[in-house]
């Protein structure tokens, strides 16, 4: 079919712990208690989404050595919640941030493994490797990983996990009363596994037997060039941070230009960016709510804060509403180095001369405050406009190929969605580009229309075969 | 008004006996399914069982004792303990929900927030069974260091010196999971929108711990849960176990196996009690039993005269195995609650049909469960603890009130 249209892949990322989530909204409740996941977890089976999403933090963020008090803090432990939240729904995708430096394989396997039996397939894995020594305090192991290495870690992690998740053939239970045979016969060593790597040695048989998608689908977000080539040989869904249109073309280029390499097919990957949306009757209307979000997002002290992470130093001494610091990062009345003095938050800025410098310059030359430029540069509203505006452009993003879908992020939980699925996804089933059923008893993979994992091991055993026949 | 006894039911596979998958009742296809999970709680919810727990272990089932075996007529393979009570822990209202996790191998962090995050989406009715893992085999899995190899004989001729590092480092585990568990006050979150401070973080404690197996530092990511301390058990049959409950546990499990060792397991425990030093509230004592269930003693001998023949080889346990009528297991109950036991921890040896007939006749004998409240902790008569945080700033407040007056 020439005409046939892309179809929108949408995801669901709970609202958590940034100054994004607006705690102090009349209509946010709680990020913690359960009711707040089945109520937004509900929403977005409603609204027919492939899955929701939950970020991970292993440890609470600190600003200038105290906790930092301002932004949401706290949330639950990601595969506890999901396996909860799989008993409330039914077709939805629960997919958890779930790190590889701080997890080891045999166990994390067997719980994303239950996580798909539990949840008849629709278990997603977004692998991590965030490591430092402050999160590694919380740990036994300790932070014991350079930085360098997790992406080694990763890569064999996730290798050796589906070499467990492989170690049960799909009919290896037979549970014959009759016979007395439970396993089948050629199973008797079911999930043997032995392992030697540069990361882990390990062998002995996993406990855990082949779950309906046996492998949960792996979601990557890392976006350095070493990020990237993990994400194109193991990644099926990438969830990405570049939402700008062009930005998010040649971001999709890049990566699925790096598939074929690796022996993959270009649908065999989507990518999903984070996109936050503001919506109103009029498109001034929709404005004016993203700029109350904004202002709400950016307080005041927020604002310092965000500063302060660049510049590496004290800044409460300034004015939110004023110009900013004159002098460069390391210059000032204390040169502390930009990273260390905030915690638990993913690195931002790896040159804060050079950003600082060009924030300046864009403040002086647009008359931008602290707050108003921090708003500019760090505000995170991609859609703004009338329901129908909205999906038009979500949809023109698909069609030209800029995303395969979007990762939605509400601003309040649980309500956070609510707007979007019932004023957005119809105006995207109108156009025919988006499910307005599931297909009864599909996984994870199957609504993310994704090839099924091994499609790739048996076509290259297929192969072999042929060139043993022909040979 | 005398209590109840406390009915745990452990759930495990197709039930205790190897062979209880081949059971008429059993649905051994489903044992991977939630809808066989979500039915078992149910029902054992609607039975009025106090609370279940889920056995895990991280390794594959074996007929011997850790090592593997190659057989395939018995059952092998589980899912995770913890993520199954997670999974039933929305569609239950009033059960405990129990999993047991490993202390060995598994990080305390995760095994801290996990637990809490089960208290919450159960409202208050998260317990853990704490259990080390001693298998060189499950260690293998691991990779990251060997377990000596445990002389079994001598362990059963109570020799449990061998097990000693393994529970020295539970108890640290435990220790610093509980610290987790206060790490945020009752009151941390303020959402105060005047000064825009979301917590404060005076109520917001590090386990800060540094012992001899590890140390950890930082605050948990879960905020207080319904209980605040899910309630603790441990497995004991020997006289270290016993200490390690009676300095970390709020509940034990035992195994008598005769009237004799009714009296003196439950003095040893007491005895593990004083030694330790223990304060507060003593150790509630379950008794661990094994249960086939039939209307007559024949039928039930008959039961498991089949299920051993179907297995090649008799039923063996670490725990009485209890063939007989409902009424008769009453009377078992009544026994060991007459000698200051809390309850039972009862085994079925097939499921569904054991736990069935626990609900047909056992528990309707019983008496419905005289908690007024809701959560774990006030069904078995526990107080809500007191955070060690809070308790030690009211203290301080106080001195310092004292110190004023004075
Ligand atoms: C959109 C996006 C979301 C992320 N979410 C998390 C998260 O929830 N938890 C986390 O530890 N790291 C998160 N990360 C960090 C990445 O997993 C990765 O560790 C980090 O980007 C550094 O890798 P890189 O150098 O390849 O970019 C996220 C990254 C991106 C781009």
């Amino acid at each position: 079919m020439a005409d046939a249209k892309r179809q929108v892949h949408l995801a669901a990322h709970f609202p958590g712990v940034n100054n994004t989530t607006l705690w102090a909204d009349p209509l946010h409740r709680s990020q913690i208690d359960f009711s707040a996941f089945e109520h937004f977890g509900r929403t977005a089976e409603r609204g027919r989404f492939d899955y929701v999403f939950l970020a991970e933090g292993l440890r609470l963020r600190e600003h200038k050595g105290q906790l930092h008090e301002l932004d949401v803090v706290g949330r639950p432990n990601t595969l506890a919640v999901l396996t909860a939240l799989a008993a409330v729904t039914e077709h939805i995708g629960l997919v958890g941030t779930l790190n590889a430096t701080f997890n080891e394989p045999y166990e994390l396997a067997r719980q994303l493994s239950t996580l798909d039996h539990l949840s008849g397939g629709r278990a997603g894995w977004n692998v991590v490797t965030s490591s430092d020594a402050f999160h590694g305090a919380n740990f036994r192991r300790g932070g014991f990983l350079d930085h360098g290495d997790r992406y080694h870690r990763a890569n064999e992690f996730v290798s050796l996990a589906k070499e467990l998740w492989d170690s049960w053939t799909a009919d290896a239970i037979v549970a014959d009363r009759a016979t007395g045979r439970f396993l089948a016969e050629d199973a008797a060593d079911a999930g043997a596994f032995a392992h030697r790597g540069a990361q882990f040695d390990v062998r002995g048989r996993f406990a855990t037997p082949a779950s309906p998608q046996r492998y949960p689908v792996i979601v990557q977000a890392g976006d350095s060039a070493d990020g990237r080539d993990f994400a194109s040989e193991h990644a099926e869904v990438i969830f990405s941070r570049h939402s700008a249109f062009d930005e998010a073309r040649t971001f999709y280029a890049d990566v699925k230009g790096r598939l074929a390499g690796w022996g993959r097919t270009e649908d065999s990957l989507k990518i999903l960016p984070a996109v936050t949306f503001a919506i109103g009757d009029t498109q001034a209307e929709a404005e004016e709510v993203a700029r109350e979000v904004s202002l709400a997002q950016v307080t005041r002290r927020n604002a310092i804060t965000v500063l302060e992470q660049l510049w590496g130093t004290d800044l409460t001494s300034y004015d939110a509403d004023g110009p900013l610091p004159a002098f460069d990062p390391g210059e000032g009345p204390a040169d502390t180095v930009s990273g260390k003095i905030t915690k638990g938050w993913a690195p931002r800025f790896p040159n804060a001369v050079q950003i600082a410098q060009a924030w300046r310059a864009q403040s002086e030359a647009e008359g931008l405050s602290i707050r108003e430029l921090v708003i500019k540069v760090a505000g995170r509203q991609s859609f703004i406009g009338t329901p129908s505006h909205v999906a038009s452009e979500l949809d023109r993003y698909v069609q030209e190929r800029a995303t395969d879908g979007f990762v939605v992020v509400g601003t309040t939980s649980p309500h956070g969605l609510d707007a979007f699925v019932d004023r957005v996804v119809p105006e995207l089933q109108e156009r025919g580009v988006y499910r307005t059923e599931y297909e009864p008893g599909a996984t994870l993979r199957q609504n993310l229309e994704l090839p099924e994992p091994g499609a790739r091991v048996a076509a290259v055993r297929d192969a072999e075969e042929e060139v043993r026949r022909v040979g | 008004m005398t209590r109840r006894p406390t009915i745990a039911v452990a759930l495990d596979g197709a039930g205790w006996h190897p062979a209880a998958w081949r059971d008429p009742s059993a649905r051994p296809a489903e044992l991977f399914t939630a809808r066989y999970w979500r039915d078992l709680a149910q029902f054992a919810e609607r039975a009025d069982v106090d609370l279940v727990t889920f056995e895990d272990a991280l390794g594959l089932q074996s007929s011997t004792l850790w090592s593997t075996d190659e057989r395939t007529d018995q059952v092998r393979g589980r899912l995770d303990a913890l993520l199954i009570a997670s999974f039933v822990a929305p569609v239950t209202q009033r059960i405990g929900l129990v999993p047991t996790v490993t202390t060995t191998h598994t990080e305390p962090f995760h095994v801290a927030t996990g637990l809490q995050t089960l208290d919450i989406a159960s409202r208050g009715r998260a317990g853990w069974r704490a259990q080390i893992s001693g298998s060189p085999h499950e260690a293998a899995h691991f990779g990251r260091r060997t377990v000596p190899n445990v002389d079994i004989e001598a362990l059963l001729a109570g020799d449990s010196e061998q097990i000693r590092a393994g529970l020295d480092e539970a108890r640290e585990v435990v220790e610093v999971v509980r610290r987790l568990w206060d790490s945020w006050e009752a009151d941390a979150i303020i959402r105060d929108a005047s000064t825009g401070r979301f917590i404060d973080r005076e109520r917001i404690h590090g386990a800060e711990y540094e012992g001899e197996h590890f140390s950890i530092a930082g605050a948990s990511i879960v905020p207080r849960s319904p209980q605040g301390q899910p309630l603790v058990a441990v497995l004991g049959h020997q006289t270290i176990p016993y200490e390690l409950a009676a300095t970390s546990a709020d509940l034990v499990f035992i195994t008598p196996l005769d009237e004799a060792q009714s009296v003196s397991i439950l003095g040893e425990v007491r005895d593990a009690e004083v030694r330790t030093g223990r304060t507060g509230r003593p150790l509630s004592v379950l008794a661990e039993v094994v249960v086939v269930l039939e209307s007559t003693p024949a039928a039930a001998r008959a039961a498991l005269e089949r299920l051993d023949e179907q297995n090649g080889s008799p039923l063996t346990s670490d725990a009485l195995i209890f063939t007989g009528t409902p009424e008769q297991l009453l009377e078992r109950i009544d026994a060991w609650t007459a000698l200051g036991y809390d309850g039972v921890r009862i085994r079925p040896a097939r499921l569904p049909r054991d736990l069935e007939q626990l609900a047909d006749w056992v528990l309707p004998a019983l008496g419905r469960s005289d908690a007024a409240g809701t959560t774990l902790r006030e069904r078995l008569g526990f107080e809500l603890p007191e955070n060690r945080y809070t308790a030690a700033a009211a203290a301080a407040g106080a001195a310092r009130q004292n110190g004023e007056a004075a």
